[in-house]
């Protein structure tokens, strides 16, 4: 089975083949056919799980060529390593609880709703195994496709604007990185790269100048993905908007496109350059969990409650990541993966209720708790992970971030952030409490059934894997940590690098690069910011902003 | 000079051009001596001519023949450009039959007029001699100002023929005062004679009548690709047109002007790229911006892709910045993609609009994504790869075009022609928001999926996505193209 990630990124597309074959009519069959595709992906994806091999090593790699024209070699080439299996595995495991969401959700065309959920399925998985910077920017694309139409065509009232925001946000930042990956190219090939495969460019030592340049325009096309404030503006439309379905599978797998785009592309690819912006970033992410929150805490409307969470949770995602460290870093991805299952339980719960009510306001509801206690209950659990309760998932993905970030030069961040820990518990408590609990005087309300056996399935495995990853992270953190450390060791080498750059002498820039092929300001030793101001060669990590 | 040589001719490179101009003709006395006979007829003939075409075109791929004494040559680039002519023609006519029929104007000449502005196209893309090439421009231009006003009975498609008359008859002659200015300063017209000429030059810069005959010629075809601020007819034009023959003039005569324009200055005026990539980029970025700006306030769908292909010939215009193989095998690339894409979303505009060319506002596509799934799709596969969306032909397109600009150091070049892209979809989105978003207004009962379009509409789908996915299947013969010029 070697190539049976191909088979898994691919499988969707088969079963969107025989889609095409059922009448539209027969929307059960559409349905269960849909259903029956996700999960059989989600247990060939669990053969990649069980065949990987715990170390640094990307793994199930297929490398074949793809296009060759002029200047350009792009590459069938994929794989996934510790960072991306999980992320994977998410996606295969997100998507029957996806399309188990719709099953009453969903009344109109039905058949094209299942076609964009299996189209969907196959760009994420492709942007996440995708080891050839082009092959990835063709994933990254085509996934928008599916998601623009799943929110234009069954969404909420003000649908049009949401959809064509999110396509045109993502499309302005990802058409920015293009170029950049363009430019990275003709750096490459100046080094002797032939193709479009990413592995090669962690080795490829460009100038701190033309790192900025580059990094900017790839941190810009994610953190619009991710989205980091202040480019967030699209996600509380998009998610307001888009069916249920539609926003689980944005919170749960696309929007970590973005972070996943930092730790696989924008960090490793120009390390130094990330280390400058470190401070930056985390100032954004921090804004971001702190702002989100605060927004948060005054929405009406239950779903824009929770869209506004996931902003504040991938601040903490990202604020993470950019320590820098084994711990922030992991911190970070398992933070991705329990913001997938845990806002993905969210936005169900929130489905749940608007199928019942047609009505997301918080002030509709109250005392729901008497009339349907397995939901009560199911909410909580939710409700304790989103926050992060010791013992829920939620808990040691923001421990571990914390943690991280405070050792590393980020320390005056994550005191900050860490008050968006308390803001998270305010809103998302209050938001329970003024729904759930109170008086039950909405005579609508009381006629309100509890779940039903659909429904408490699809609850299931979600709420078990919350309290799993809350009480027994290991197996998660032993397969992805090679991968993480083999990470932190690249940047580390890149922050010493970073403040050794500038010392260079400009006639030992890599020769043969065209002036015009430079931007302005030529190598960096101009370059204000790179100063040598090493205090403590022992540290590091700790870059020359730290010391301010 | 000395006495007139009367050259061997060797009649190979233009067989392809015999062919047509000879059906032409037997066509138009068809159409004279079998009245009233079904048109329809004439428009398979043709459509089988433009295959024969093709084949003899295809069979010409690798030659290098020149004949005319040096003033037409067979080449690759030449004949990578007339299949991208054929297949707009060929498209166009495969759309053309059933829409003339609606308006009640389907008189035989349209076809023989195709034909023969096809017979143009090619002759400009083969031409080295700037007077072949204004020949193959005229035959061309002619032809097509009968068609913009082929339809007699509707004032716009008059207007539409007056206007592109008027300005071409204007553009035409900027363009033949800077061939005279080139022929001043040269004493020739051969291309490559020419570049020898001036390539001996101390200060080819400091010779005004070679930069200002150069800068003229650039105006005349600035023109003929509708680049900005030379575009102003194209709006009307493409509106009032016949949209066949939009569709057509969209692709056609624009590739054309992108073939002469490519290798007069590529072959003949390569010392002085460095100017003239300067004046290139500063025309890219208008045409990019004005055609992308003014789309987005567009209700007529005619008119936004009237727009849209100003703002494409801009992208087009970023990789001939650039100069180089890539770019350039971009531009040849490019314009075989968009023949197959803009042919293809114009054959579903006219299934959608009603006759006397109503019903052709965005707002009229409202819910034809789920009345007519099928054709919808297509729609929606054009306009994505117009937009550059993968995985399309455009984007692939564009990947090149811009790589192109990178490669050349033209960083914010390709900046500003990916932020034009990204505003572009805005409007390319507001046809799809229309058709899967709105719910629909029409059953479209009106709407009958002739054999012919049908055809088209598989083959511009095919043309679309196929180089979409493995572009090598045509971006290796794009750059061999380009390898010879």
């Amino acid at each position: 089975m070697s190539n049976v990630l191909s088979l898994t990124t691919f499988l969707p597309i088969l079963g969107v083949l025989l889609l095409l074959f059922i009448p539209k009519d027969s929307k059960g069959v559409l349905r269960n056919v849909t259903l029956a595709v996700t999960i059989v992906t989600f247990l060939v994806s669990l053969l990649i799980l069980t065949g990987f091999q715990t170390n640094a090593e990307f793994q199930f790699v297929e490398n074949v060529p793809w296009i060759a024209a002029g200047p350009f070699i792009m590459r069938y080439n994929i794989g996934i390593d510790g960072i991306s299996l999980w992320l994977v595995i998410l996606t295969t495991f997100i998507m029957p609880i996806a399309v188990l969401s719709t099953y009453t959700a969903v009344e109109e065309k039905v058949k094209e709703y299942m076609v964009c959920l299996l189209l969907l399925e196959t760009g994420m998985l492709g942007a996440f195994i995708s080891l050839d910077l082009f092959l990835f920017y063709i994933f990254w694309e085509v996934m928008l496709i599916p998601m623009y139409f799943m929110i234009g065509i069954w969404g909420g009232k003000n649908k049009i604007y949401a959809a064509v925001k999110f396509f045109i946000y993502t499309m302005v930042g990802s058409l920015l990185m293009l170029v950049a990956l363009i430019f990275l190219y003709f750096k490459g090939m100046q080094a002797g790269i032939t193709d479009f495969g990413l592995l090669q460019f962690f080795d490829l030592k460009l100038d701190m100048a033309t790192q900025i340049w580059l990094f900017m325009a790839f941190a810009f096309a994610f953190a619009i993905k991710v989205p980091m404030f202040p480019l967030h503006t699209w996600l509380p439309d998009a998610h307001t908007e888009a069916p249920t379905a539609g926003s689980v599978i944005l919170a749960a797998v696309l929007l970590k496109m973005g972070t996943y785009g930092y730790v696989r592309f924008a960090i490793p690819l120009f390390p130094e350059a990330a280390h400058k912006f470190a401070p930056f970033i985390a100032t954004l992410a921090v804004i971001g969990i702190i702002y989100a929150a605060l927004v948060a805490m005054v929405q009406e409307d239950v779903k824009k409650l929770v869209a506004y969470s996931s902003v504040a949770h991938l601040g903490f995602v990202m604020l993470g990541i950019f320590a820098f460290n084994t711990e922030g870093i992991t911190g970070g991805m398992l933070q991705m993966i329990n913001h997938g299952i845990s806002t993905g339980a969210l936005f169900l719960i929130v489905g749940f209720i608007y199928e019942r009510r047609h009505t997301r306001l918080i002030t509709d509801f109250g005392g729901l708790s008497k009339q349907m206690p397995v939901f009560a209950t199911i909410f909580m659990i939710v409700t304790f992970s989103s926050v992060g309760l010791p013992g829920t998932n939620g808990f040691v993905g923001e421990f571990l971030i914390l943690l991280g970030a405070f050792e590393s030069q980020l320390r005056w961040w994550t005191i900050v952030a860490t008050s968006g820990v308390i803001l998270s518990a305010v809103y998302m408590l209050w938001v329970f409490q003024r729904v759930m609990f109170g008086e039950l005087d909405n005579p609508k309300n009381q006629k309100l059934l509890d779940l039903n056996a659909r429904e408490i399935t699809i609850m299931v495995p979600l709420v078990v894997l919350i309290f799993f990853l809350g009480f027994y992270p290991k197996p998660f953190i032993d397969k992805m940590d090679p991968a993480i450390k083999k990470l932190v060791a690249q940047v580390r080498v890149a922050s010493v690098n970073a403040m050794a750059i500038p010392c260079v002498d400009p006639t030992q820039m890599p020769a043969g690069v065209p002036a015009s092929a430079m931007p302005p300001g030529h190598p960096a030793v101009n370059m204000p910011a790179g100063h040598p101001v090493v205090e403590s060669p022992a540290a590091p990590v700790a870059n020359p902003h730290a010391a301010k | 000079m000395d006495m007139i040589l009367i050259p061997a001719v060797n009649m190979a490179p233009i067989l392809p051009e015999i062919l047509l101009s000879v059906l032409a003709m037997i066509l138009l006395l068809i159409n004279v001596f079998v009245p009233g006979g079904k048109k329809s007829n004439l428009a398979y003939i043709s459509f089988l001519g433009i295959i024969a075409a093709g084949v003899l075109v295809a069979i010409g791929w690798g030659a290098h023949i020149e004949s005319f004494s040096g003033s037409v040559v067979l080449d690759n680039f030449a004949t990578f450009f007339k299949m991208t002519f054929l297949v707009a023609a060929g498209l166009a006519v495969l759309i053309s039959d059933s829409y003339m029929e609606r308006e009640g104007c389907n008189h035989g000449e349209l076809y023989p007029l195709i034909l023969f502005s096809v017979v143009g196209m090619m002759l400009m893309a083969s031409g080295t001699d700037l007077m072949t090439i204004f020949l193959g421009l005229e035959v061309m231009s002619v032809a097509l100002y009968v068609l913009a006003g082929f339809n007699r009975g509707n004032k716009k498609s008059n207007e539409a023929g007056l206007k592109y008359f008027l300005l071409g008859a204007f553009s035409t002659g900027f363009m033949l005062y800077g061939m005279a200015l080139i022929y001043g300063a040269t004493g020739t017209t051969r291309l490559f004679k020419i570049a020898e000429v001036v390539g001996q030059m101390t200060l080819p810069t400091t010779n005004i009548m070679l930069v200002a005959g150069m800068l003229l010629m650039m105006t005349g075809f600035a023109f003929k690709i509708a680049a900005a601020p030379f575009h102003m007819w194209t709006p009307d034009v493409y509106e009032g047109a016949p949209t066949p023959m939009t569709a057509f003039m969209s692709a056609g005569p624009k590739a054309a002007g992108f073939a002469a324009l490519l290798r007069i200055f590529l072959v003949a005026l390569p010392t002085l790229q460095v100017e003239w990539s300067q004046v290139l980029w500063v025309l890219a970025v208008l045409t990019m911006t004005v055609g992308n700006i003014t789309a987005l306030r567009q209700d007529n769908i005619k008119r936004i892709l009237a727009y849209s292909s100003i703002a494409h010939a801009g992208y087009a215009l970023v990789g001939f910045t650039a100069g180089n193989g890539t770019g350039i095998a971009g531009i040849l690339f490019y314009m075989l993609s968009y023949a197959f894409m803009n042919i293809g979303a114009f054959a579903i505009i006219i299934l959608v609009t009603k006759k006397g060319e109503t019903n052709g506002n965005v707002s009229d596509f409202a819910g034809l994504g789920f009345k007519h799934p099928l054709l919808a799709l297509a729609m929606t596969l054009f306009l994505f790869s117009l937009a550059g969306v993968p995985p399309a032909a455009g984007f692939i397109g564009k990947f090149y075009l811009f790589s192109g600009a990178i490669q050349e150091g033209y960083i914010w070049l390709a900046v500003i022609g990916v932020l034009n892209s990204a505003a572009s979809v805005y409007y390319y989105l507001r046809i799809m928001v229309y058709m899967y978003f709105k719910e629909s207004t029409e059953e479209f009962e009106w709407v009958k999926v002739t054999a012919p379009i049908a055809l088209a509409i598989v083959i511009a789908a095919v043309g679309t996505l196929i180089p979409g996915i493995v572009p090598s299947v045509i971006l290796e013969y794009a750059q061999m193209a380009v390898k010879l010029i």
